[in-house]
């Protein structure tokens, strides 16, 4: 019955998002009040069944209700509570409805905190969004229903892949959804100007605190992916530019380039027309790797051919909504006339080559992403590119991204000075410069990259904080910092978290060592200033699977440092072997071990000792950023204008009426 | 209506183009072509020496997998715990043709993964691979005692496919004379 019930509340809130995506829009292009006032109250309705629909399913899976086939496929009687309601988001229809609830939710939040949007234009955005929430319902009432009944239902369930039992995959998802989705808030803003025709600021400052917001979980999703593949996957990488990674990864650098070209649009009304084209960017994208990933078209190499009817539904969709939003913006764009100049030497300059840099670079990671199927279509054969084309193109990019960074931030509005940027730049610069070249003395031993990595991550701290140094001028610096708006200790902790990630990612990838060992119990081996010291394997029992669990302890100059536990489980249902790293997690480096395999009968095992310095860096960096967007989204001005134009509410609702 | 505006719809409408016609182009029809008749074979050098060769004849009679792969292919790493289990667990006899690699990252992956394969062909050049009308990797074939090509899966092999489809088959196909 509960299922019938969730399905009967999709059905309903499909006929509200029908609603939703024409009476407002209509009502805005005719000027019929009572219509436009319908864009609130029916998308929360939609919210609510939407909701309904959601918790249904859920309760399916805490019920082990295995008639309905998609929890029969995904859940056990065995599976514990938190990866059974984690299940809900595991597989293709849940991850949709998962999805169509993540948009309700922003659209939900975009009728509660807009109140300061004209009432006409408020009733475009819900309604651009209840044109997503249309297709994407469609799509899984008629391709992939997560309320379908099975005629025969089996005694237990296939259980939940074993991936994706760990909490670090069980909140990945979410976070990452809550990205994607978010971008849509920006994208309906957009296309909303466009269709009513006033492609000024305004749009840009409403969509500003959605676009970070959006940002800040797609940055979590991500960092929580890295840590997950860095952890459980056992090979001690943290990205592997694997076709799932960019997914995520394309939409995360466009919306970087859209937080960046949001500002100068707002302040100093630039790049109109190209900051719309990056916000349909961002969620073209976003939509583009959720089909990609959950229609398992790359992942499997063997494209949409998995089920050819979800395939030619994905690629409607995605004609429709991009290519209409594309065609909108080939009409509207044209009609921009930007009248505002500035020159070479300027912040506009630096953030028109942050959007230049970040724009190439996700050209050239969706290139190398979407090859294979290039050609495959043009019967080229079948080439794979891997993490060798993504390290040769993407680094030497980001690199001038980085040192234009420290750059761009000091740099004045409209127009600057060349020799006034020279003399603000050059202490930070000889300062970075020395460091650089010192600090890698530190380590183990002299490289150049780590000089390069060194030097790049204090260039950026250090122009990052003389920027409060410039801002104070003539005046005293800690009134300078008192007076920083929310907006710039945004920016400063966001570029601080590049600064740390750099860092990071650069010691990490030089100074890593790995051996694999053969190990008896009782032997030892050295590795990156420490001596792992094998003591043998035990069996254990999980609650779904189990377990060969083994154990190492460290040493460091004869202490004992950490004790780790590397495991290798064999989850019951659906025999899959999977490892788990023994990790001993620290500021400056981990200890990592994976086990191998049993060799013999003396109880010795193959082992994958790990010795990675400065890999925590990364995720901090990942974090430091989020935070970073955080504190720029809950910026005083935003909610200061969105004050003022309630007052002046009426009178704005009468004339967009 | 200026011309530049016109791109970014261009470059999608292109993008589409191409999505569908690799919609259109159901990889599943390709290899029925060879599916029944005899496996081509090949002769290959050895990928742990390099001076000696390895040929598919030493399988004659039996029922075995080919499993063609390579370090640069991420399916491939997520396959590769379960071929151990299919050789370690289920004991499957699993041939592999490794593809357009490097040797030393090969020989450097099967070390630290561990090595599921009886021998494995290099295949540098796709010389083998295009006789098998590889599609890309991983790609699995099941031949049969008498070298006929039974079965074929595109992907990594998972938990799924082995118990609904792989492990029945090659049941059968043991009990064929």
């Amino acid at each position: 019955m509960i299922p019938e019930l969730g399905q009967f509340a999709l059905v309903l809130a499909l006929v509200l998002a029908l609603v939703q995506a024409t009476l407002p829009v209509i009502g805005a292009h005719k000027g019929i009040a009572p219509w436009i006032a319908l864009a609130r109250p029916v998308a929360q309705a939609q919210l609510l069944f939407v909701v309904v629909a959601y918790l249904c399913l859920t309760y399916a899976f805490l019920d082990n209700d295995f008639s309905v086939r998609y929890v029969a496929s995904n859940s056990n009687t065995e599976l514990p509570v938190l990866y059974q309601i984690s299940g809900v988001w595991g597989a293709h229809e849940g991850s949709l409805l998962f999805w169509a609830l993540t948009l309700s939710i922003w659209t939900g939040a975009v009728t509660l905190f807009s109140r300061s949007v004209p009432a006409a234009m408020l009733a475009r955005v819900v309604g651009v969004m209840g044109m997503v929430s249309v297709g994407f319902l469609l799509f899984m009432l008629f391709t992939s229903n997560p309320f379908e009944r099975l005629p025969n239902p089996p005694l237990d369930g296939r259980d939940l892949n074993p991936l994706l039992q760990d909490p670090g995959l069980a909140i990945h998802p979410p976070l990452l959804y809550m990205g994607y989705v978010g971008f849509s808030v920006a994208f309906a803003f957009a296309i909303a100007a466009m269709l009513g025709g006033r492609l000024d600021a305004a749009w840009a400052r409403w969509s500003r605190p959605w676009t970070s917001i959006a940002w800040v979980f797609l940055t979590l999703g991500i960092v929580v992916g890295s840590w997950w593949a860095y952890y459980e996957l056992g090979w001690g990488g943290w990205w592997f530019w694997d076709p799932v990674e960019n997914a995520s990864f394309l939409p995360w650098l466009v919306g970087t380039a859209l937080m960046h070209s949001l500002a100068a649009t707002e302040k100093r009304g630039a790049f109109k027309a190209w900051t719309v084209l990056l916000a349909i960017f961002a969620f073209s994208l976003s939509l583009l790797g959720t089909f990609l990933v959950r229609s398992g078209v790359l992942t499997s190499v063997h494209a949409f051919a998995t089920d050819p009817e979800r395939g030619v539904f994905i690629l409607i969709f995605l004609a429709l909504t991009v290519g209409g939003s594309l065609l909108l913006y080939s009409w509207r764009a044209a009609q921009i006339r930007s009248t505002v100049s500035f020159d070479l030497v300027s912040r506009e300059t630096g953030l028109l080559l942050n959007n230049v840099l970040l724009v190439v670079a996700t050209g050239a990671v969706l290139l190398g992403t979407l090859y294979p199927l290039i050609t495959e279509t043009l019967n080229l054969g079948k080439i794979s590119v891997g993490p060798p084309y993504f390290n040769a193109v993407f680094v030497p990019l980001m690199i001038p991204l980085v040192l234009a960074m420290g750059v761009g931030a000091m740099a004045r509005w409209k127009q600057d000075s060349a020799a006034n940027l020279v003399r603000k730049l050059r202490t930070p610069l000889g300062i970075a410069l020395v460091l650089g070249l010192l600090t890698p003395l530190l380590m183990p031993y002299y490289h150049l990259g780590a000089a390069l990595t060194l030097f790049l991550g204090f260039w950026v701290t250090l122009t990052t904080l003389w920027w409060f140094h410039d801002r104070a001028g003539h005046g005293s610096l800690s009134s300078a910092i008192r007076t920083t708006p929310r907006g710039g200790w945004g920016m400063v902790t966001g570029h601080l978290g590049i600064a740390v990630f750099v860092i990071g990612a650069g010691l990490t990838s030089i100074y890593s060592s790995e051996k694999d060992v053969r190990l008896d119990p009782g032997q030892s081996y050295e590795l990156g200033g420490h001596e792992f010291k094998f003591l043998g394997v035990v069996s254990a029992e999980g609650p779904n699977y189990s377990a060969e669990r083994g154990t190492v302890e460290a040493y460091k100059g004869g202490d004992l440092v950490a004790t780790l536990h590397p495991e290798k489980r064999v989850y019951r249902v659906q025999t899959m072997p999977m490892t788990e790293a023994g990790i001993d997690a620290g500021l400056f480096r981990d200890l990592f071990v994976a086990l191998g395999e049993p060799l013999g009968q003396s109880g010795a095992w193959s082992l994958r000792l790990y010795h990675k310095p400065f890999v925590r860096w990364i995720w901090f960096g990942g974090l430091f950023m989020a935070l970073g967007g955080l504190i720029a989204a809950t910026d005083r001005r935003y909610f200061q204008a969105a004050r003022r134009t309630v007052k002046a509410g009426p009178e704005a609702v009468a004339g967009a009426a | 209506m200026k011309a530049r505006f016109l791109i970014p719809l261009g470059g999608f409408v292109l993008l589409v183009i191409l999505l569908g016609i690799g919609l259109t182009m159901d990889p599943r029809d390709v290899p029925s072509v060879l599916i029944d008749k005899p496996a081509p074979g090949f002769t290959l050098p050895d990928l742990h020496n390099l001076e000696q060769t390895v040929s598919s004849d030493a399988m004659q009679g039996q029922v075995w997998l080919l499993n063609v792969w390579g370090t640069w292919c991420p399916e491939c790493w997520r396959e590769h715990s379960f071929l151990m289990y299919l050789k370690q667990r289920e004991g499957v006899p699993i041939v592999g043709l490794d593809w357009r690699d490097d040797a030393a990252d090969a020989r450097q992956m099967l070390a630290q993964e561990g090595d599921p394969f009886l021998f494995v062909g290099f295949d540098p050049d796709s010389k083998a691979v295009m006789d098998w009308g590889v599609y890309g990797a991983p790609e699995t074939f099941l031949i049969d005692k008498k070298g006929i090509i039974r079965w074929k899966h595109k992907g990594g092999l998972n938990p799924e496919v082995w118990s609904n489809e792989l492990k029945p088959l090659m049941q059968q196909l043991e009990n064929e004379a």
